[in-house]
């Protein structure tokens, strides 16, 4: 690409471009608008000012005759100004005037008509002037014919004077332009080539550069800023990405292994078909246990992946967790414990119900693996509030608590206490339990209730009077539309 | 026995589904691609089709919505990769009747499309009473008896019963139940749903001689009649 054609095709080039087509438009119109006004005006003035005389020559005529008229006509035609006249005879001869010469069919057709003509006058002007007038001419008793008329000299100068102002107008838009171009092709397009520079070292590769922010919050900075904020997004997830691939390498690698090991032992030492059913089982057990694992992975990053709007709902938080707490109520029962709710009425949040439920579950499940009290049954509590403008989600268990030192480190992927490596499990539950709430604007905090611990999760809340409609989507997410 | 088409382009996949089907008495076929796939279900007449979402030349969901649009209802069980929320949804309101993320357990996959053939075709082949053994189940009133003992029921027994009479005779694993009793599309790690069926169990089967509930090891559950 040639540098003209790299210029030509900036906006600047094409937004003046587009500048001078309009403002010339503009002028053009507002200035033929003027003319045309004015060359209406200057025509009635004309018009107005041979009627009058010719009103006084023809009282001059009906007073005295041709004779006076002449000498009228003769005295007037002296005077250096704009008017016209001139009186012929029967044969054409020109008898008193200001007139040298003029097309003879104005006179030949002496209707009393406003005409305009081209003419040289008498006297002033070297032989080839032509003028302009507007002129009536009369028929008289005797064959005499009058003609007056007016110079539109004036008219014409003043025509010339506004196409003058025109060219002039054309040239200094042309040049305004000009200095717009300048001016935003400099300091514009140098911001937006800026942006362009930074962004391009950003995708070979450089992700935590940022697009400078000039501070004077224009449009410009305002761009950044927002594509910053996008920036630190994407490094963000790309941070977690590679977590996760760490984690996975690490952790799944240990299944894998003993997947293999396993195999291996059993085609070595196979001892009938009892021996390789026995090692088969056991195959598809890790099996089993690596997809749990690979699936629950998938589902973290689908979560953390996704746009909160696109699988928000309205639920009734109540029903919501009641729903949960009906499910899991006979198991914690025939684990010895207890399960209660404490809500309170009528309570709406934006949230997934499936995936609030998952996160509910996956809690409560943490409760019954590690939230034991030492003596005594085990209670778990699940409570819905409102508080400082959230609604507040909480699993509350009687048990040991989580040493504080600890208790942001749970909640990374494949993180499982010292204490808990005996259970089973991924260490990947509150993973998506924080994913979860993260994406409902919200975290996941944990309290040490003394005895026991709180885990809660925050929900932007719905008001009452908001939408009502709210109420039937309770239990609609992902329906499957059987068994109704 | 039901007829099946396949729409799958793994020829591993589609080969071990479609070998799968057969052994057990169904006849099944397959297609490789998306418009071979839709051709073969508009000229012959099937009672399942099963469809993988990702498809060479025309992904599954269009497949589903243009058969829909041709005004074909052959019940349809999508199989995806992708297991999210969003995504059965999606499938759903593609047309899709039921959805199975990959991974999944043969015996997953045969409970849920004998659970699909067997689905009443239209509201009037609906039965407001369903009954297996002495146990009748009466939709409309609401009540559970077996034999002349009337048997009282917590709502969610009721549907979680209900469920399984609907499909008495089939196998229903823990995920189709968890699925269309609590509308749930998780997999809780427990044996939450087992907790449940004892629950049940104890009253509708405890004092009776025959038992109607049973487990199937390593699949699910089944209500059926022993005589039968």
């Amino acid at each position: 690409m040639t540098r003209l054609t790299r210029f030509t095709r900036t906006t600047a080039f094409k937004l003046s471009l587009l500048y001078i087509a309009v403002f010339t438009v503009m002028s053009g119109v507002l200035l033929f608008y003027i003319a045309d006004n004015t060359d209406n005006l200057m025509s009635e003035q004309v018009v107005q000012t041979v009627d009058s005389e010719l009103k006084t020559l023809a009282d001059v005529y009906v007073r005295g005759g041709v004779r006076d008229l002449v000498e009228t006509i003769d005295t007037r035609s002296r005077h250096p100004d704009a008017s016209l006249y001139l009186l012929v005879d029967f044969a054409g001869n020109a008898l008193v005037g200001n007139i040298a010469r003029l097309p003879t069919t104005v006179l030949e057709e002496a209707d009393g008509g406003l005409r305009r003509v081209r003419y040289t006058r008498l006297g002033q002007d070297s032989e080839d002037v032509e003028r302009q007038a507007m002129v009536r001419t009369f028929e008289l008793r005797g064959g005499f014919r009058l003609l007056v008329g007016r110079d539109l000299g004036e008219q014409l100068r003043f025509a010339n004077l506004l196409a003058n102002a025109f060219r002039l107008w054309l040239v200094v838009v042309v040049v305004m332009a000009a200095i717009t171009w300048l001016f935003v092709s400099r300091r514009v397009m140098k911001r937006i080539d800026e942006i362009s520079a930074t962004s391009r070292t950003i995708m070979q590769g450089e992700l935590s550069g940022r697009l400078p922010v000039a501070g004077n919050d224009d449009e410009f900075d305002r761009l950044a800023v927002n594509l910053n904020t996008m920036l630190d997004r994407i490094e963000v997830l790309m941070q977690s990405m590679k977590d996760v691939t760490d984690n996975i390498a690490h952790d799944l690698k240990t299944p894998l292994t003993r997947l293999q090991t396993r195999t291996e032992n059993a085609l070595r030492e196979a001892k009938g078909e009892e021996g390789y059913r026995g090692a088969l089982e056991a195959t598809l057990q890790e099996s089993d246990q690596l997809l749990r694992i690979f699936n629950a992975l998938l589902g973290i990053a689908r979560v953390e992946s996704m746009a909160p709007a696109s699988v928000m709902e309205q639920a009734d938080v109540n029903k919501l967790v009641e729903q949960v707490a009906e499910l899991y109520e006979p198991l914690v029962e025939d684990e010895g414990g207890k399960l209660e709710t404490d809500l309170p009425e009528d309570l709406m949040a934006e949230c997934n119900r499936d995936l609030i439920s998952q996160v509910l579950v996956n809690l409560i499940e943490n409760a019954l693996k590690y939230g034991r009290p030492e003596t005594g049954d085990l209670r778990i509590r699940l409570g819905a509030r409102e508080e400082n403008g959230r609604v507040v989600l909480s699993v509350t268990d009687n048990g040991p608590g989580i040493p504080e030192k600890d208790q942001d480190r749970v909640k990374e992927r494949f993180v499982r206490l010292e204490e808990s490596r005996s259970e089973p499990g991924t260490g990947l539950g509150l993973s998506l339990v924080k994913a979860v709430a993260r994406l409902h604007g919200g975290d996941l905090r944990f309290m040490n209730e003394d005895p026991g611990l709180s885990a809660r999760i925050d929900l932007k809340p719905v008001k009452p009077d908001s939408s009502r409609s709210g109420h039937e989507q309770g239990g609609t997410a992902g329906q499957s539309g059987e068994g109704d | 026995m039901l007829r099946i088409l396949v729409i799958e382009d793994d020829p591993e996949a589609a080969s071990y589904l479609v070998k799968g089907l057969s052994e057990l008495g169904h006849t099944a076929d397959q297609a490789a691609d998306g418009p071979a796939g839709l051709d073969m279900a508009h000229d012959r007449d099937y009672d399942i089709l099963i469809v993988d979402r990702m498809l060479p030349k025309m992904d599954g969901l269009s497949v589903i919505q243009e058969l829909r649009k041709q005004g074909n209802h052959t019940p349809v069980l999508i199989l995806s990769a992708l297991g999210q929320v969003d995504d059965r949804v999606k499938g759903l309101k593609a047309g899709g009747d039921d959805y199975l993320p990959k991974p999944y357990a043969f015996t997953e996959l045969l409970a849920r499309i004998e659970a699909l053939a067997r689905r009443p075709k239209s509201a009037s082949q609906i039965e407001t009473t369903y009954s297996v053994g002495d146990l009748t189940l009466d939709r409309m009133a609401h009540s559970c008896r077996r034999g002349e003992t009337e048997i009282p029921l917590q709502p969610r027994e009721f549907r979680l019963l209900e469920y399984l009479m609907q499909n008495a005779g089939q196998v229903v694993t823990r995920t189709m139940l968890l699925e269309n009793v609590w509308e749930y599309h998780f997999d809780p790690q427990t044996n939450v749903i087992d907790v449940h069926i004892s629950r049940l169990r104890g009253k509708i089967d405890k004092g009776f001689d025959t038992p109607l509930l049973h487990t199937i090891r390593g699949a699910g559950y089944t209500i059926r009649d022993a005589a039968h």
